[in-house]
């Protein structure tokens, strides 16, 4: 799976690059430039990449709490 | 009138806002510097997006976006949704687990224990403060531009020189004196906090900004009529990118490698409570990207056809004049709506400056004492106290010799921040390899560092120190001419001295690799 997330990366980098799009000056609705509405679908694209990047593909060798962090619960405990 | 006591109330509730959270400070220089370790996802979130959205995100963008038309949004905004995502990922959270094992605070002591070098800091502290600089620049100048342009005619009798608007001089002034004030009070857990509360402010505050442009352009009944009816007017060539070459496009990409090497981004990063704060600033950062991006990009574009809209006048000319183009969204926030709303609205462009500036003055500051003061003059010989106080002087005086810099400086902030950019990114094989390539060496880094430091001065010189905003590296193949964005030299020639030094020296000790490259239980 963590080889789909980073594949999925680099095909999100190549998408990035829209020559098809270049000189489309379409307002699609009838307000919003083709290029913009693209890029903007690439950012949301980017939001699901990474929201999957970090269920399948979270480094799992970290310690999870500072060590401040410890000591302050413990005390409160 | 409105809008500077609308202004002044923003900046007192700020000042307040860095009081209280001083309350919270336990006194030590470490809870000064990374809030004690404690900030969770939310305020994580919010205190990095707040930081990376520079004046560069909303003034830079606006005007950018007036000048060069859509494709602003795709060389800076969609790739940075991948790359930044992709540096917090990979970098971010290896950075907070090494800081948090090995008690880091600043990206020089990474690179000292990890090259085995004390020198590197002496090598890297003046590049990356010399880099902060710029950077600071375009707040400051910005947050002068934006209070000038919004006040203008409400001090007839005091300010006569600049037809009655509060001189940007005095701007950029009363806003350095506040976030060094709210800095000075609060620390790092003072700046986390107001870096949110700017963060909402600006984002609420410019979607409502969108809305209230186009219905003021637009003139219809519905707001998608109005959007219809302003997008209409917007020019052929800013709605495609015929204007501009592929190769450049693609290599704008570039640009956004800056945050793996931004010191005050690492130093934020350090600040989480754990390795899990990260997720969600990993998976919402590029959404909010887009929620603050498109609405600028789109405001900028209509500014470009708006003349041509029943009852609204033509632009005036000094928007297209050299740094003009910064003071068109709050041209257009001043023309097009109430004063009551225009006040709140500025101090939303005002929250996004500031919201960067905070975490720049104290991540120099805590540069300047870690790495310097008490590095060479050890860790006894100054008490919490006298470190905090090294610390705020020496912020002073970068702000100081910044705030004189701006005084000169009439540069697109678009412009200076590219190039800002471009010399933290030519370092980004410089973290990327202290993390991940075992076989990095001492002399590998100083090479990168030296060849980044280079290629930027030269090629900076080469575009006439900005002044021609459209400087590329152009390669001829074939007859065929490519443009390439200077940041692309900067990497090659960082990347290259890199590896080719690396590999020509003595490999770190077996003490040094264990530390920072374990075996995998």
């Amino acid at each position: 799976m963590k080889y789909v997330i980073w594949l999925l990366v680099i095909v999100l980098i190549i998408l990035h690059q829209d020559n098809w799009n270049w000189d489309d000056d379409t307002l699609v609705f009838g307000f919003m430039p083709i290029t913009l509405l693209y890029h903007a679908g690439i950012s949301v694209a980017a939001g699901v990449t990474w929201f999957l990047a970090i269920q399948f593909a979270w480094p799992t060798d970290l310690d999870e709490e500072t060590p401040a962090t410890k000591s302050e619960e413990g005390a409160e405990a | 009138m409105t809008q500077f006591i609308i202004i002044c109330c923003y900046l007192a509730s700020l000042l307040g806002l860095g009081i209280f959270s001083s309350r919270l400070f336990r006194g030590t220089s470490k809870d000064y510097m990374l809030a004690s370790h404690s900030i969770g996802p939310f305020l994580l979130l919010m205190s990095i997006f707040g930081t990376t959205m520079t004046a560069f995100a909303l003034v830079g963008s606006t005007g950018e976006a007036f000048k060069e038309g859509v494709g602003v949004y795709g060389m800076l905004a969609s790739s940075s949704g991948i790359i930044h995502s992709l540096c917090f990922f990979v970098l971010g959270v290896k950075v907070w687990s090494l800081g948090h094992k090995y008690g880091y605070t600043t990206q020089i002591q990474l690179f000292r224990d990890r090259l085995e070098s004390d020198k590197i800091g002496v090598l890297l502290f003046p590049v990356l403060v010399g880099l902060v600089i710029p950077y600071l620049l375009i707040g400051v100048m910005a947050s002068g531009t934006v209070i000038s342009v919004v006040t203008k005619g409400a001090f007839p009798g005091i300010f006569e020189a600049s037809a009655g608007a509060i001189p940007a001089w005095l701007g950029s002034l009363t806003v350095c004196g506040v976030v060094l004030i709210y800095v000075f009070f609060g620390g790092m857990r003072g700046t986390a906090w107001a870096n949110t509360f700017q963060t909402i402010v600006f984002m609420i505050l410019g979607v409502v900004t969108f809305y209230v442009i186009a219905t003021e352009l637009g003139k219809q009944d519905g707001f998608i009529d109005n959007l219809r009816v302003v997008s209409s007017k917007i020019p052929t060539d800013k709605l495609t990118r015929s204007h501009i070459s592929k190769v450049k496009f693609f290599t704008y990409f570039f640009v956004p490698l800056s945050v793996g090497m931004f010191p005050h981004l690492f130093q934020h990063w350090l600040t989480a409570k754990s390795a899990n704060s990260f997720k969600l600033a990993v998976v919402a950062h590029p959404l909010f990207i887009m929620i603050v991006w498109v609405p600028c990009v789109l405001v900028g574009v209509w500014a470009t056809g708006m003349a041509d809209l029943p009852g609204i006048d033509k632009l005036p000319s000094f928007l297209y004049k050299g740094g003009g183009s910064n003071k068109l969204l709050v041209f257009m926030v001043g023309k097009l709506t109430t004063p009551m709303l225009g006040g709140f609205l500025t101090a939303g462009i005002l929250a996004a400056i500031m919201s960067s500036l905070d975490s720049q003055f104290l991540c120099i500051g805590t540069m300047f004492t870690e790495d310097i003061v008490v590095h060479y003059g050890g860790k006894d010989r100054f008490s919490d106290k006298q470190t905090i106080i090294i610390a705020r002087l020496f912020i002073i005086a970068i702000v100081a010799i910044t705030y004189f810099l701006s005084l000169f400086d009439n540069k697109t902030v678009f412009t200076l921040g590219v190039w800002c950019f471009s010399g933290f990114s030519s370092l980004f094989p410089l973290i990327f390899a202290a993390l991940y390539w075992k076989r990095l060496t001492k002399a590998g880094a100083y090479a990168c560092v030296i060849a980044a430091a280079g290629t930027w001065i030269y090629l900076f010189a080469q575009s006439d120190f900005a002044v021609n905003r459209s400087y590329t590296i152009d390669l001829t193949i074939g007859g065929e001419i490519y443009e390439l964005m200077p940041v692309t030299g900067m990497i090659l020639a960082s990347t290259v001295a890199m590896i080719v030094v690396s590999l020509l020296t003595k490999p770190p000790s077996e003490a040094t690799l264990a530390k920072f490259f374990p075996e995998k239980s």
